[in-house]
C-alpha cells in the first residue's frame, strides 16, 4: 500500500477535546488517484499534513498512537529529521496558493526542491527542470522571471514542477485549483493527471468542489473516512 | 543556495533592509572611529616627549606646564630668569639644559625660541632623535628651522624668507615684517607637536623684540643686521627648560631641589608622570564617548533585530513551503542568522571604507587644528577585535528572530 492510516487520532493542541480527525482505517494502493472532497474547516488540510509528516497522530486515551504507514514506512515513528528528509525524497506538495518563494525564479524555486532531497540532487540536472517546465507550457521567457510577476495560473504550474522534480512516488494536492479560473483550471488538472499517470505517481488530491472528481477514479467524502463519532475498526 | 536565498530574500525586503543597514553603518563608523582615534592619540600622546627628564618652568599646575612646554597649548604665566637658567644647568647632576621660549608665531604657528642643543637632545617616541629632512640646524641670528607640517602645509623649503608675528593669533598684525628670517632647515614628520613648530635661536627672538616694548613696536630708526650681530643678544628671561641627567637616580633629587629654589619660585615635572596624568584626565571623557559609540551599536542591532523579527510575520508561507519541501526546522534559524551576518559584515565593510576615506580627508584638518596626527590606515589590532565583537554581538542579538523563525517552523502549518 502506498498510504496506510490505522487508528489515527488528531486533535490541534490549542482545542484537545474536539477531534479533527478519527480515522479507524484507510488505505490507498499504489497508483491510485484518489479524491476526497469535505466541507471547509472539515480538516481536509489537516489529514493531508499527516501524510505529509507535517503533523503527527494525537494519543488517543489508553489506544496509544495510531499508525501511519507511507510508501511502507511508519512515519509515527520516525524523529524529526527523519521526517524532513522522507519528505523531501518522496513526497510532493502542492498547496492552494504560495508554492512558491516569489522573489525566486521558477528555475531556482524548482532547485530550491532538489536542495533538501539530498540523494537526488546529484540527479536532477537543469536539462530535467526546462524538460519538466515545458511539459508544463511554461514558456522558457517565463522559466528566470520572479515568480511574483507570472499569473496565478503559470504560478500553480510552476508549483507542480517543484512538486515533481524530485520523482516522489506520492503527490499530494490541497485544493490546488481553487485560485484558478475554469480554463486554468482544466489545463491545470489535466496536465497534472497525465504528468501523474506517465510517472506513475500515487495523488491524493482534497477539494471541497465536486465538480473535479471527474477527473478520478477514486472519490472518497472525508465524512467517510474520519467517523467523529461511531463505530471504528478496519472493515 | 542557502547564501543565494538569503541573500534574494534579502534583496526582495530592498526599502527595510537597506534602512536598517544604513544604521548598522553608521553605528559601525561611529564604533570603529572613536576606537581608532582613541587609539592614535593614546599612541601619539605617549610619544611626545622622551629623553626628557625634568621641565622645569615658573610654578604652575603641573599640567599647564606639560601643555604649554611639548603640547604648546595655553600660554606661560611667567617666565624663568636667564640667571636661575644658569644655575640650573650648572647644577653637576644635570648633564644638558635645554631652554625654551614661546610666545610668537607664524601664520597660526607657534614658534619657539630655543639653543642648537635641542636638536641633539630632544627626543620622542621611542628615543627617535628629531632628523633634518632638507638644511641643517640654525647659525645666524635671522635663520629658522621648520617642523614638517608647517613647511607642508604652507609650501616653504630651505632659503625662503618668512616674517614672523608677535603673539599668537594667525591674524595678528603686529608683525615682525623688519625682520624676515630665512629657512635654513626642514625637519622629518614626528607625529608631534614639533612638526606644527618654527624653531629659531634666542637670539632671534630676542633680535625680533628690538625696539618693542610693552608688545607693541617702537618707532625709530631701524637698525641693520651688522648692527643686530654687534649687539650681544642675551636674554633675560626665558619660557621653560628641558633637563636631560647624567643619571636616572638624581631625578627626584634635583626635582626636589628646583621645586625648592630661593631665587624665584619654579616647578620642575617628570613628563611622563604629567602626560599618563594627563591621559588619565582625557580617559573620562574618552570613555564616555566609547559608552555613547557601544550604545549606538546596540540601538542599531536592535534596529536589525526587530527588523528581521517583523519579517518573519511577513514569511510564514515562505518557512511554511521550506518546510514542505523538507527544510529542517533548523535550517530556518541559520537563514535568518546567514541574513543578519549578511547585514552585519556589509555594514562593516561600509563603515570602515566610510571611515578610511573621511580619515583621509580630514587628515589635514586634524594635524593643522588640533595637532593630532591621525592615520588612515585603520587596520589595527583592535580594530580586529572591534569587528569580531561586531560580528559577534549581531549574532547573539540575531539570536532573537532566529528562535521565532525557528519555532514558526517547527510548529508547522
Ligand atoms: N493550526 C491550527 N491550530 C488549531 N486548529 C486548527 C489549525 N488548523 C486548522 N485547525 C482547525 O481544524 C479544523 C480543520 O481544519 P482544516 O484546515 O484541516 O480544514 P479544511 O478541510 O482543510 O478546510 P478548507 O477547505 O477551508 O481548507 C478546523 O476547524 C480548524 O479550525
Ligand atoms: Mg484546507
Amino acid at each position: 500500500m502506498s498510504i496506510s492510516l490505522k487508528n489515527v487520532y488528531f486533535t490541534y493542541p490549542d482545542a484537545p477535546h474536539r477531534p479533527v480527525l478519527n480515522i479507524p482505517c484507510w488505505t490507498v494502493a499504489p497508483q491510485e488517484q484518489v479524491f476526497v472532497h469535505g466541507p471547509s474547516g472539515g480538516g481536509k488540510s489537516t489529514l493531508l499534513n499527516l501524510l505529509s509528516g507535517m503533523l503527527v497522530p494525537s494519543q488517543e486515551g489508553q489506544g496509544g498512537q495510531g499508525e501511519v504507514s507511507i510508501l511502507g514506512k511508519r512515519l509515527d515513528k520516525m524523529s524529526q529529521r527523519q521526517l524532513d528528509r522522507f519528505r523531501a525524497n518522496h513526497i510532493g506538495y502542492v498547496f492552494q496558493q504560495l508554492n512558491l518563494i516569489p522573489y525566486l525564479s521558477s528555475v531556482e524555486n524548482i532547485l530550491l526542491a532538489t536542495y533538501f532531497s539530498a540523494h537526488k540532487k546529484a540527479r536532477v540536472k537543469s536539462a530535467d527542470v526546462e524538460k519538466l517546465l515545458t511539459k508544463l507550457n511554461i514558456s522558457p521567457d517565463d522559466w528566470s522571471k520572479q515568480i511574483a510577476k507570472l499569473s496565478t495560473g503559470q504560478q500553480q504550474r510552476v508549483a507542480i514542477a517543484r512538486a515533481l522534480i524530485n520523482k516522489p512516488e506520492l503527490l499530494i494536492a490541497d485544493e490546488p485549483t481553487s485560485s484558478l479560473d475554469q480554463d486554468n483550471r482544466d489545463n491545470f488538472m489535466s496536465v497534472l493527471v497525465s504528468l501523474v499517470a506517465e510517472n506513475k505517481i500515487t495523488l491524493v488530491f482534497v477539494s471541497h468542489d465536486k465538480s473535479l472528481s471527474r477527473y478520478f477514479n477514486r472519490i472518497d467524502a472525508l465524512s467517510d473516512i474520519s467517523c467523529l463519532s461511531g463505530a471504528r475498526g478496519c472493515s | 543556495m542557502f547564501i543565494k536565498l538569503a541573500l534574494k530574500s534579502l534583496l526582495n525586503r530592498k526599502g527595510s533592509v537597506v534602512l536598517t543597514l544604513m544604521a548598522m553603518t553608521i553605528s559601525v563608523f561611529v564604533l570603529l572611529a572613536v576606537e581608532h582615534i582613541r587609539y592614535q592619540a593614546k599612541e601619539n600622546f605617549a610619544k611626545t616627549v622622551s629623553g626628557v627628564d625634568l621641565i622645569v618652568g615658573a610654578r604652575t599646575g603641573s599640567l599647564n606646564l606639560l601643555l604649554y612646554s611639548v603640547f604648546r597649548i595655553g600660554s606661560p604665566t611667567n617666565n624663568i630668569a636667564w640667571e636661575s637658567f644658569k644655575q640650573i644647568a650648572n647644577n653637576p647632576q644635570v648633564k644638558w639644559a635645554i631652554p625654551i621660549t614661546l610666545g610668537d608665531s607664524h601664520k597660526g604657528y607657534r614658534v619657539m625660541g630655543t639653543t642648537k642643543p635641542y636638536f641633539e637632545y630632544f627626543s620622542y617616541g621611542n628615543q627617535h632623535k628629531l632628523k633634518f629632512d632638507q638644511g641643517s640646524a640654525f647659525n645666524q641670528v635671522f635663520d629658522v628651522v621648520l617642523g614638517s607640517d608647517v613647511a607642508k602645509e604652507l609650501g616653504y623649503s630651505t632659503g625662503d624668507a618668512i616674517i614672523l608675528s608677535h603673539g599668537l593669533a594667525s591674524t595678528s598684525f603686529s608683525l615682525h615684517d623688519d625682520r624676515p628670517f630665512t629657512v635654513t632647515g626642514i625637519l622629518e614628520p614626528t607625529g608631534t607637536p614639533v612638526d606644527q613648530t618654527l624653531h629659531v635661536s634666542l637670539e632671534g627672538i630676542e633680535a625680533i623684540h628690538i625696539n618693542w616694548r610693552q608688545g607693541v613696536k617702537m618707532p625709530g630708526n631701524k637698525m641693520t643686521e651688522e648692527q643686530i650681530e654687534q649687539l650681544e643678544l642675551k636674554p633675560k628671561s626665558v619660557t621653560a627648560l628641558m633637563l636631560g641627567l647624567k643619571s636616572r637616580m638624581a631625578t627626584f633629587h634635583v626635582q626636589r631641589e628646583i621645586n625648592q629654589s630661593v631665587r624665584e619660585p619654579l616647578l620642575a615635572i617628570l613628563p611622563g608622570v604629567a602626560l599618563s596624568e594627563l591621559w588619565q584626565m582625557m580617559n573620562i571623557l574618552e570613555n564616555t564617548l566609547l559608552l555613547v559609540a557601544i550604545l549606538v551599536f546596540v540601538a542599531a542591532l536592535l534596529g536589525l533585530s526587530a527588523m528581521l523579527l517583523s519579517s518573519i510575520r511577513y514569511r510564514e508561507a515562505e518557512i511554511r513551503l521550506l518546510r514542505v519541501v523538507g527544510a529542517p526546522s533548523v535550517f530556518l534559524f541559520f537563514l535568518i542568522q546567514i541574513e543578519t551576518l549578511m547585514i552585519t559584515i556589509v555594514s562593516l565593510i561600509l563603515g570602515a571604507g566610510i571611515l578610511a576615506i573621511s580619515l583621509a580627508v580630514a587628515q589635514d584638518f586634524l594635524i593643522s587644528r588640533f595637532g593630532l596626527p591621525v592615520s588612515s590606515n585603520i587596520l589595527s589590532e583592535s580594530a580586529a577585535y572591534y569587528a569580531l565583537g561586531i560580528i559577534a554581538a549581531s549574532i547573539v542579538i540575531a539570536i532573537i528572530p532566529s528562535l521565532k523563525a525557528y519555532s514558526k517552523a517547527k510548529i508547522n502549518i
